[in-house]
């Protein structure tokens, strides 16, 4: 079939603005819209640019505003997106050219909150041991692949640049609520500050951009309310 | 997304009221027969049609902002959130027919209104 993409483009040395460039290729309904993007770049114009790592919905790489939508190009198929396709760069982030986005800024918040596990015990020699259940408290976390479509898709930070985010949220939750981790009481002061989970409006826009199916605004939720309990067991 | 946007528009549509309500309760320090004729004009067509906004905004921002309390505070509340905003809109639906129904039928009866319009 053949199938219409309707790309923001942008180049900072040539364009004072962005613009958009309609491409037609041929496309099978299964092909996933990276490869109509792939397509287009290498028979058409060589110069469109974007990220693509794996192509296997794993790396991240290639978030992008799909109809409208945060999504992996891909994980998107073309039967799933119709014959005529709009294709941006995600909103909430510097374009660098065409549907590469600084992700500088996101990786800074994403740091902010230490996605690291911090302990001041002694190191016990063997394992750190944890249980099923324990294990299973922040499963949804551990599930993140930072590629922003969450961060990108949310108003609160198209509205405020300077608020952490949900993807930081997200990474921050997998190790406040990891029975290993002693770092709670620092991350949960973190987020508690201004710029963090209390500019979450329950939009749910992250939620329905995650690729991971990860419920993003309930993990929010979630550290929100161990900050107002100051209990991680709360839930 | 709509819930919330929804949400935003119906709270500043309610706080313009509340300027409007302000300046019609404050008629009455110009004493009873200028509160009385500038409160009648709540009994002509167009603020009657105009009230239906009103009505709609203050049971949609009361219902979902019971909603927004279950998604803050009850720990399920994020995952039935969907369901809860086919429940606030439904409940909002059956609340405004009725209103709006008292509110707009003295329109198409003149006379039965219980504030008549003095002229």
């Amino acid at each position: 079939m053949k199938v219409t993409l309707r790309i923001k483009r942008f180049d900072p040395d040539k364009d004072a603005k962005p613009y958009w460039a309609e491409y037609t290729v041929e496309a099978s309904p299964v092909d996933r819209l990276l490869d109509a993007l792939n397509t287009i770049k290498w028979t058409i114009d060589g110069t469109l640019t974007f990220r693509r790592s794996c192509a296997h919905g794993v790396c991240g790489s290639d978030a992008m505003r799909i109809n409208g939508r945060n999504r992996l190009a891909c994980k998107v198929l073309i039967r799933d997106v119709g014959e005529k396709v709009t294709v941006e760069p995600m909103l909430g982030f510097p374009v660098i050219k065409d549907l590469v986005v600084d992700m500088d800024p996101f990786f800074r918040k994403y740091e902010s909150v230490k996605p690291y596990l911090i302990t001041y015990d002694n190191e016990p020699g063997t394992e750190r041991l944890q249980s099923p259940e324990e294990r299973a408290r922040y499963d949804e976390g551990t599930k993140c692949i930072l590629c922003g479509a969450c961060t990108g898709s949310c108003p609160s930070i198209w509205g405020n640049p300077d608020w952490v985010g949900p993807a930081a949220i997200v990474n921050a939750h997998r190790f406040i609520f990891d029975s290993r981790d002693q770092g709670t009481a620092e991350r949960l002061a973190i987020l508690g500050q201004r710029n963090g989970v209390w500019r979450c409006r329950t939009i749910f826009n992250c939620s329905d951009a995650c690729p991971r199916g990860i419920p993003v605004t309930d993990l929010i939720e979630q550290v929100k309310r161990a900050i107002v309990y100051g209990d991680r067991n709360i839930d | 997304m709509w819930s919330w946007l929804l949400h935003r528009v119906t709270g500043l549509a309610v706080l313009l009221f509340l300027l409007v309500h302000i300046v019609d309760i404050g008629l009455l320090s110009f004493g009873p027969d200028v509160y009385n004729e500038g409160i009648a004009l709540f009994s002509t067509g167009i603020v009657r049609v105009i009230s239906l906004g009103l009505i709609a905004s203050v049971l949609y921002h009361a219902f979902n902002g019971v909603r927004i309390i279950l998604i803050d505070f009850w720990p399920r509340g994020a995952r039935y959130q969907g369901i809860m905003f086919a429940v606030v809109m439904i409940i909002t639906i059956l609340c405004f027919l009725p209103m709006a129904y008292f509110v707009v039928a003295p329109i198409f009866q003149p006379g039965t209104s219980a504030v008549a319009l003095p002229m």
